[in-house]
């Protein structure tokens, strides 16, 4: 903490700078935040997250938690899911809601745009196959709309299957009547979301975090 | 036949010369008055009439010119409008003064209680919130700083000039201070009537049409303020913070007036359940109510109307019938267009009738600084506002958002208001102001649309509502605000979040009914879209007839199911039997479901009565949605038509049992032929006989469909009305 970081881990920062792109005193917050998550431990674990209590009331918390412990956004190509996990790791997550820089390329922006769009596919995607089935996508709305009670539940059916069959009609087109449509895949959740302007909204604005107001 | 059609003419003929002499006799009686008096079968009054006969004559004159604008299809691509009109006006005026008349001026008061409201009104009911939350900053800046900076730099310059100009040795800096704070206003409705025909992309539009809306309550203490000191004569420093503060009090106090009245609005919504048909009405009230009461008090009116808009629409809109929804719809959009169209031609008929002075250097010195403030001041302001952006703003977004700074009407009624002993300069000023707005209408709006094209400015999208991306924007938001809880860190969507958290819980359940207080968006949105699909789908059925629709129905039926005729027909019965009982909402695309395989006799009674009572509990906002048959299983077999409208619905009506609770595994398989089944642990597969329950068209329902769609039978009139 402070301003005088041992020798250590301001080359261990830097090299993780130039692998998130995090600036130096971002990096530094987020550790500390991280420190204080994980009680002055090394690595997190699922329990940490449990003591947020921001993320007591929101009705996707298992699957934001999931997220951090997931493989597939660590950028090894892995796949499967850890226990715990060390800065690099939390560090490498929370990049993906890195906001673009002004002055990027047309490739970068849409590598950006892409990473995003995977780490919100593998949200989805909980058995990693690829696609996200009717019931993935099922379990999505219903999470979505869990705070609703039975209401949701019955809805949450119907909803889903018209989304479904949104991206069956855009991605697919006309279908013969004996083919079937099996899940989105990659490429479609890709088009689908086409409207929404993905490099811009998702991201958070760390550079206005004051360490002295971290909440619980 | 012959002898009708003489007696006819004959007793017309008659009648005629009879009304002739009576009014011979009617008018001769005035002058004679020794003649018997006879009974006046005809008489002219026309001072009775005449106000309102010539308002509704304006009127018709402002809807015809609309009209036959359109019709002629070259010219309303190339030239706006607003510019249209004013030469319309222009040549009423002519006229109206080459046959001698008074030549009618815009009257302040008419406009800013009568023209202005429906305008902003309109706009601020149906401002998207969403991006103007987004970009709540930026557009304050713009509609603040910038015209303050506007103001003040124009009127030193101007000073100046004036210093150094003889004619106008006489103009101080008050004046030039306050007629330079009239100008410097960009004008909501010119800003509206230009950008609705160019389709910029949101962020754009509603950056300056944000900033034509808010810069109302600068204009308004500026305006106060400067005509205050000239009829005073002195400026102390107390008076310029006395300034200050009355900005802050009149902004937000608009702001208030018109939260409460929308608060107001929202709760007396709440009630009209048995009234539906004035329900539009108590929305226009209160909204005038709040235009007015913030007037009384010298506040912004502008921005109580907007705020009036803006609360009150979610609560309104969730509270009222479908039918008011589209009442007040289309009660606006005709008003605020009507009113529009009779400013752009008063306009023009005003500058007819004078009286002007016309100055050359100050005419010209004022439109090359109204331009030159407004681009400087955009280019700093964007310097400093894309510190602090996510979205930078780049140069063609400043260019436009410079460009499209068009004036208007109001700041010419604000002139118009100016009393002439304090200003003796105020021909002037007028002429100014109306050369000023001219240019800006005529040569701004018309080459904006050219040079949006050539410098390739995003368009906006045609947003057709995608369930994929509400799911999204829904699914991301609360993403973003997980993030920032487990960064630590109180962020937009945390305040965000616990904002629509306070509301959910304490203002809807106070200022919605029943059940609709607890319904997520998601679902609203939801049933929103299915019930346009469902009216999209009615309306382009309802050209054919009853039979083809039901002939091709059964042939589709034929080619995807294969079902036997006589499972058909059973089938059928029982769907008849039961839709005649209850108002079935039935959902669309809830097929999934089938009936577990060898039982369609599962189809008892008992099941479908739980069934309708979950769904009469529910409450659903659906009508009996004509879903397509490919449907959810379109997830399965996907077989669509495009039609003209959409890729989903289909003619047919989709019976469907959400049969979800009894088949516990749930598991969909894909038949190869194409059906959906639900496939039981111990793999029985349903054969083709089994797909029954999933698509087909009721011939014979169809007859139902229109009637519980648009005029529900006479016992469930009243259950129709509460739906909505």
């Amino acid at each position: 903490m402070g301003s005088f970081q041992s020798l250590p881990d301001n080359h261990q920062y830097r090299t993780l700078s130039q692998k998130t792109g995090f600036s130096l005193e971002q990096i530094g917050i987020l550790h500390n935040r991280f420190k204080q998550l994980s009680q002055n431990e090394e690595t997190l674990r699922r329990d940490d997250f449990k003591t947020i209590q921001d993320l007591e009331s929101n009705p996707i918390r298992s699957q934001i938690i999931e997220a951090f412990f997931d493989k597939r956004n660590f950028q090894k190509d892995d796949v499967g899911s850890v226990q715990e996990i060390g800065f690099e790791e939390f560090l490498t997550v929370m990049s993906y809601f890195r906001a673009p820089t002004h002055h990027i390329t047309d490739e970068q922006r849409e590598e950006m745009r892409r990473a995003k769009l995977r780490f919100l596919f593998n949200m989805h995607d909980t058995d990693n196959d690829g696609t996200i089935t009717l019931e993935e996508y099922r379990h999505v709305v219903e999470e979505l709309l869990s705070r609703s009670g039975a209401l949701g539940r019955e809805t949450a059916k119907g909803i889903a299957d018209a989304a479904m069959l949104e991206v069956a009609s855009i991605s697919v087109g006309p279908m013969a009547p004996d083919e079937f449509f099996e899940g989105i895949t990659f490429e479609q959740f890709l088009k689908i979301l086409k409207g929404v302007e993905i490099e811009t909204t998702m991201h958070i604005r760390f550079l206005n975090m004051d360490t002295t107001v971290l909440c619980k | 036949m012959k002898m009708k059609m003489k007696m006819m003419l004959r007793v017309s003929l008659l009648l005629l010369m009879g009304f002739c002499c009576g009014f011979v006799f009617g008018d001769q009686n005035h002058s004679d008055h020794q003649v018997q008096r006879v009974f006046p079968v005809i008489s002219i009054n026309y001072d009775y009439v005449q106000m309102p006969f010539e308002v509704s004559l304006w009127i018709l004159l402002a809807s015809l010119m609309k009209l036959g604008f359109h019709l002629i299809p070259h010219v309303s691509a190339v030239v706006p409008e607003s510019c249209l009109l004013i030469v319309v006006g222009l040549l009423v005026g002519g006229l109206i003064r080459v046959l001698g008349g008074k030549v009618p001026v815009l009257d302040s008061q008419l406009f800013f209680l009568c023209l202005l409201p429906p305008i902003i009104l309109d706009a601020g009911y149906f401002l998207p919130i969403r991006p103007f939350s987004e970009n709540a900053g930026t557009i304050l800046m713009f509609a603040v700083v910038g015209t303050l900076w506007n103001a003040f730099f124009m009127g030193a310059v101007l000073y100046g000039v004036c210093r150094l100009e003889e004619h106008l040795a006489s103009v101080d800096l008050l004046s030039c201070l306050l007629f330079s704070s009239i100008v410097s206003a960009v004008d909501p409705v010119a800003v509206l009537a230009v950008f609705q025909e160019i389709h910029i992309n949101e962020l754009l539009h509603i950056l300056v049409f944000g900033e034509s809306l808010l810069n109302d309550a600068v204009t308004v203490v500026l305006y106060h303020l400067f005509e205050e000191f000239a009829h005073v004569g002195e400026v102390t420093a107390l008076d310029v913070f006395l300034g200050v503060v009355c900005f802050f009090v009149v902004s937000l106090g608009g702001v208030m007036v018109g939260g409460v009245y929308g608060v107001l609005a929202a709760f007396t919504s709440r009630f009209t359940a048995h009234t539906r048909v004035i329900e539009p009405l108590f929305v226009f009230l209160y909204s005038y109510m709040a235009y007015l009461s913030a007037e009384v008090f010298h506040l912004s009116g502008i921005m109580a109307l907007i705020a009036c808009g803006v609360v009150m629409r979610p609560y309104v809109e969730a509270n009222i019938s479908h039918k008011s929804y589209t009442t007040i719809k289309y009660f606006l959009k005709m008003w605020s267009s009507v009113s529009e169209t009779l400013i752009f031609i008063f306009l023009g008929v005003s500058t007819v009738a004078g009286p002007h002075a016309w100055n050359w250097t100050f005419v010209t010195i004022t439109i090359v600084l109204c331009l030159l403030s407004r681009v400087l001041g955009v280019i700093g302001l964007t310097y400093i506002i894309n510190k602090y952006r996510m979205v930078k703003l780049s140069g063609k977004d400043q260019f436009i958002v410079a460009y499209g700074g068009l004036r208007g009407a109001i700041a010419f009624s604000l002139a118009f208001l100016l009393s002439s002993d304090d200003f003796p300069m105020k021909d002037m000023f007028l002429t100014a102001i109306i050369t000023v707005i001219f240019f800006t209408v005529f040569v701004q709006g018309m080459t904006i649309r050219p040079l949006v094209d050539l410098l390739a400015v995003k368009k906006g999208k045609q947003s057709k509502s995608s369930i994929n991306e509400e799911i999204h924007t829904q699914f991301l938001e609360l993403l973003l605000t997980g993030i920032d809880g487990v960064c630590g860190h109180y962020g937009h969507h945390h305040w965000r979040d616990k904002l629509n958290r306070f509301n959910k819980r304490y203002i809807k359940r106070c200022l919605i009914t029943g059940e609709r207080s607890q319904e997520p968006q998601l679902i609203s949105f939801y049933n929103k879209m299915e019930l346009k699909q469902a009216m999209m789908l009615l309306e382009s059925n309802s050209s054919a007839s009853l039979t083809t629709a039901s002939a091709i129905p059964q042939q589709r039926s034929r080619r995807t199911l294969n079902i036997s005729k006589e499972r058909e027909e059973e089938i059928r019965k029982i769907l008849r039997a039961n839709l005649q009982k209850t108002r079935q909402r039935l959902r669309s695309y809830s097929r999934h479901t089938l009936m577990p395989d060898a039982e369609e006799d599962d189809w008892s009674e008992t099941r479908i009565r739980k069934q309708r009572v979950e769904i009469e509990r529910r409450m659903s906002h659906f009508l009996m949605v004509p879903a397509n048959r490919s449907e959810s299983p379109a997830v399965r077999r996907g077989h669509f038509e495009s039609d003209s409208r959409g890729q989903t619905a289909r003619p047919s009506i989709l019976v469907l049992v959400p049969g979800d609770s009894e088949n516990p595994d749930g598991s969909r398989t894909q038949n190869p032929d194409g059906s959906a089944q639900t496939q039981n642990p111990d793999g029985v597969q349903g054969s083709r006989g089994h797909k029954l329950s999933v698509t087909f068209a009721l011939g014979g329902e169809e007859q139902n469909l229109p009637r519980c769609l648009s005029d529900p039978g006479p016992h469930n009139l009243l259950e129709e009305e509460e739906l909505f």
